[in-house]
């Protein structure tokens, strides 16, 4: 058969989205750096371009990582995505083989069956067209799952499921079409001139014996093309954005880019590379305060769209618990963060009193300790460090235990890099100043910053779980294992933030009982007390720590230890378990070493020693 | 102005007819919880700017009220968000935000005059 008027709808509709691509595509790359322009021309011809398509292909059609959240969720993306593309693979060389040429245009392969009036008489053209059957069929048994997904999320390991938007709908709606179209249209094609395979040949003659089949031939071509065009149409105002842009994404993830601390292309592509598949939606604590709307999934959405609110962007603890989750593996926490850089870059605070010299001079010294605002706060702390560096001889500087400026990482959070640089470059001086070789620090989020954005040559940086790891090691800690069941909290900062998992655990198993727990590491909660957001209440707050501990009642621990004076001081508001830092557990540990030891001398019973609140 | 017989200093005056209270209003509408603060001074008392220079969070809310906004813009530039003000508030007071908003109002209503 000859081509037709309604290839027409399918073919504009391709090009169309075919322009689009290129030309967005093109801003964005583009507008990069001048360094991430060269990254991308050092490494497009090495291995890593291979290990892009390996990584397109595990990730993009078979969707592993979301199998591995679940399995049913899984098998929905993989049919649609990896069935979608075996069919255009297959389509095509089925088509070539037919017509005997390597220059098949779209249209012919996309419609292949319509321009054939006989079914396939070679052996390979049989094995093709039943495999298009079958491909057509994988795909058909992903789009009923879709539909099931809409009524009935849970079944898919997925509490909620995203809201859609006006031209996501459409998209949507003509994907969902557009499958049962192409069947219904085939096997209606092969009710007539007999030219189907194993399942749309049947399914042709069924319905001819029930149908005057060919008056719907045409009509079901056209609607099939016209619902092709319409998902190309609607493809750049909806989330299936993220198919073409994900790509584009691995391969510059992979050449080494990454989200800069300023708006940039690569910060749109990772925007659009977001599939709103919502995944993130259940590991979000905000869930826990009833706050539905600030989620990574809405703000990426509000950004792509531009119509992004501080009341919605500051939302949100930077916990990073979605971060892992996310099937595309975008930099979530570091998008909201350039976003909030951009919001509140007009009224950055310059600190000019700073420079009239109040704090105090830095002393030679080898160790520096830094407790950290918040350290100040939880007076058990600092005086178990205090007693620990007395008990191990260390000689050290207490850098803030007098009139100390921040460390700047609160700024950063809410997006104010420029205040921060005044405040980091005014500590900096004052360590670098002390000759320093080792840099102990008693808060998570103080810790990050020294780690990641103070350039200090030559000193290393600790959180005291890390130092006192390292005495304990060297034998200069007594070690005295009390008997008391402890869950560990990680805290944000030094778990997901900084990688710092091990280290406290090895501390309390040496010194106590510590029990594992489900939600822990990576999967770690927020305490609720997080910096990050400046918009919730605390109420709010409230509600996400209750529910934290609740979890942790129900290991029916003695204590609940952590390493952040802020997660202490959160989970200590609330009165249902006692909770204390790591440096406290090991003093305490300490501690009662020291009277079990008299005690055995004077043969009297064992004081027991309480901690103190 | 009416003459009570006593004398006004024109510097320490505060014109009630000339009080914009858009900043005001629109920090209260976006941070309710800034509506309870009792004054307590448990967040200037805790507050790490506070050890540096003067920094007063008490004195920022008078300011905020009175309308002084051309002292309420280099006042809230002292402060480093550290959150330690949050944690001692005895009402629960979202403070950090508190200072964020007068930031980005000061900005919206009294565009920095250099």
């Amino acid at each position: 058969m000859e081509p037709t008027t309604f290839i027409w709808p399918f073919t504009i509709g391709l090009l169309f989205i075919s322009c689009f691509l290129v030309i967005i595509v093109g801003i964005w790359i583009s507008s990069l750096s001048r360094i991430d322009k060269s990254r991308i021309w050092h490494n497009i011809f090495t291995r890593k371009s291979l290990e892009s398509l390996r990584e397109i292909f595990m990730e993009s059609l078979l969707h592993r990582k979301i199998f591995r959240k679940n399995a049913v969720l899984g098998y929905m993306h993989m049919s649609l995505a990896f069935g979608w593309f075996l069919l255009i693979v297959v389509g095509h060389i089925d088509a070539c083989n037919h017509f005997q040429s390597l220059s098949v245009p779209a249209y012919k392969a996309i419609f292949f069956r319509f321009y054939i009036s006989e079914a396939a008489t070679t052996l390979s053209g049989k094995i093709l067209a039943a495999s298009m059957d079958l491909l057509l069929v994988f795909v058909l048994s992903g789009v009923m799952l879709a539909y099931f997904k809409r009524l009935n999320s849970r079944l898919f390991g997925m509490k909620k499921t995203t809201q859609l938007k006006i031209g996501d709908r459409i998209a949507l709606s003509s994907l969902w079409l557009i499958f049962p179209l192409r069947f219904l249209a085939e096997s209606v094609s092969a009710g007539i001139h007999h030219n189907g395979s194993i399942i749309s040949q049947p399914t042709g003659n069924m319905l001819a014996t029930l149908l005057p089949i060919h008056l719907f031939e045409m009509p079901l071509w056209w609607a099939y093309s016209g619902s092709l065009a319409l998902f190309f149409m609607a493809m750049p105002v909806s989330r299936y954005m993220h198919i073409p842009v994900e790509v584009v994404l691995i391969f510059l993830r992979n050449y080494g880019i990454r989200v800069k601390k300023r708006i940039s292309g690569f910060s749109r592509i990772q925007v659009y590379s977001c599939s709103r598949c919502g995944i993130c939606l259940d590991s979000c604590q905000m869930n826990h305060a009833a706050i539905k709307d600030t989620q990574s999934v809405y703000v990426l959405k509000h950004i792509r769209n531009r119509n992004i609110t501080d009341e919605k962007l500051f939302n949100c603890l930077l916990c990073g618990r979605c971060q892992p989750d996310c099937p595309v593996g975008l930099e979530l926490n570091d998008l909201r963060i350039t976003q909030r850089i951009e919001s509140t870059k007009e009224y950055n605070s310059s600190y000019e009193y700073l420079k009239n010299g109040k704090v105090a001079v830095s002393p030679q010294t080898e160790v520096i300790y830094f407790a950290g605002c918040m350290t100040h706060l939880t007076p058990a702390i600092l005086k178990s460090m205090k007693e620990i560096f007395a008990l191990a001889k260390v000689k050290y500087w207490f850098m803030d235990e007098d009139k100390t400026a921040c460390c700047g990482r609160p700024l950063m959070q809410v997006g104010q890099y420029e205040a921060a640089k005044k405040l980091i470059e005014h500590n900096r001086e004052r360590i670098l100043a002390s000759g320093a070789k080792k840099l102990v620090v008693s808060c998570p989020i103080c810790y990050k910053v020294f780690n990641e954005d103070y350039a200090l040559p030559g000193i290393k940086v600790q959180h005291h779980s890390e130092y006192l790891l390292e005495l304990m090691a060297e034998n200069r800690l007594p070690i005295h294992k009390l008997p008391m069941r402890v869950v560990y909290h990680d805290p944000c900062e030094l778990g997901r933030g900084s990688g710092i998992y091990h280290q406290p655990r090895l501390l309390l198993d040496e010194y106590t009982e510590l029990v594992p727990m489900k939600n822990e590491k990576e999967a770690s909660y927020c305490c609720g007390g997080s910096l990050a957001n400046i918009k919730i209440q605390m109420n709010e707050r409230n509600q996400i720590r209750d529910n934290v501990l609740d979890e942790y009642l129900g290991y029916q621990p003695d204590i609940l230890a952590t390493a952040c004076p802020l997660c202490k001081k959160t989970f200590a508001k609330s009165n249902k378990l006692p909770v204390h830092d790591i440096a406290e557990v090991i003093y305490m540990a300490i501690q009662q070493k020291n009277i079990s030891i008299a005690g055995e001398i004077k043969d009297e019973k064992v004081p027991k020693v309480e901690f103190w609140r | 102005m009416k003459d009570f017989g006593y004398t006004v200093i024109k510097q320490r005056t505060i014109d009630y007819d000339q009080f914009d209270g858009r900043l005001l209003n629109e920090v209260l509408q976006m941070e309710p919880s800034f509506k309870v603060c009792l004054s307590c001074g448990g967040c200037t008392a805790t507050c790490s700017a506070n050890d540096l220079v003067s920094f007063n969070v008490r004195r920022m809310n008078l300011l905020l009220r009175r309308g002084e906004t051309v002292e309420l813009e280099s006042e809230i530039k002292k402060c480093m968000l550290c959150g330690k003000c949050m944690l001692v508030c005895p009402r629960g007071i979202n403070i950090r935000n508190v200072i964020m908003l007068i930031k980005k109002s000061i900005l919206k209503y009294n565009p920095v005059k250099s």
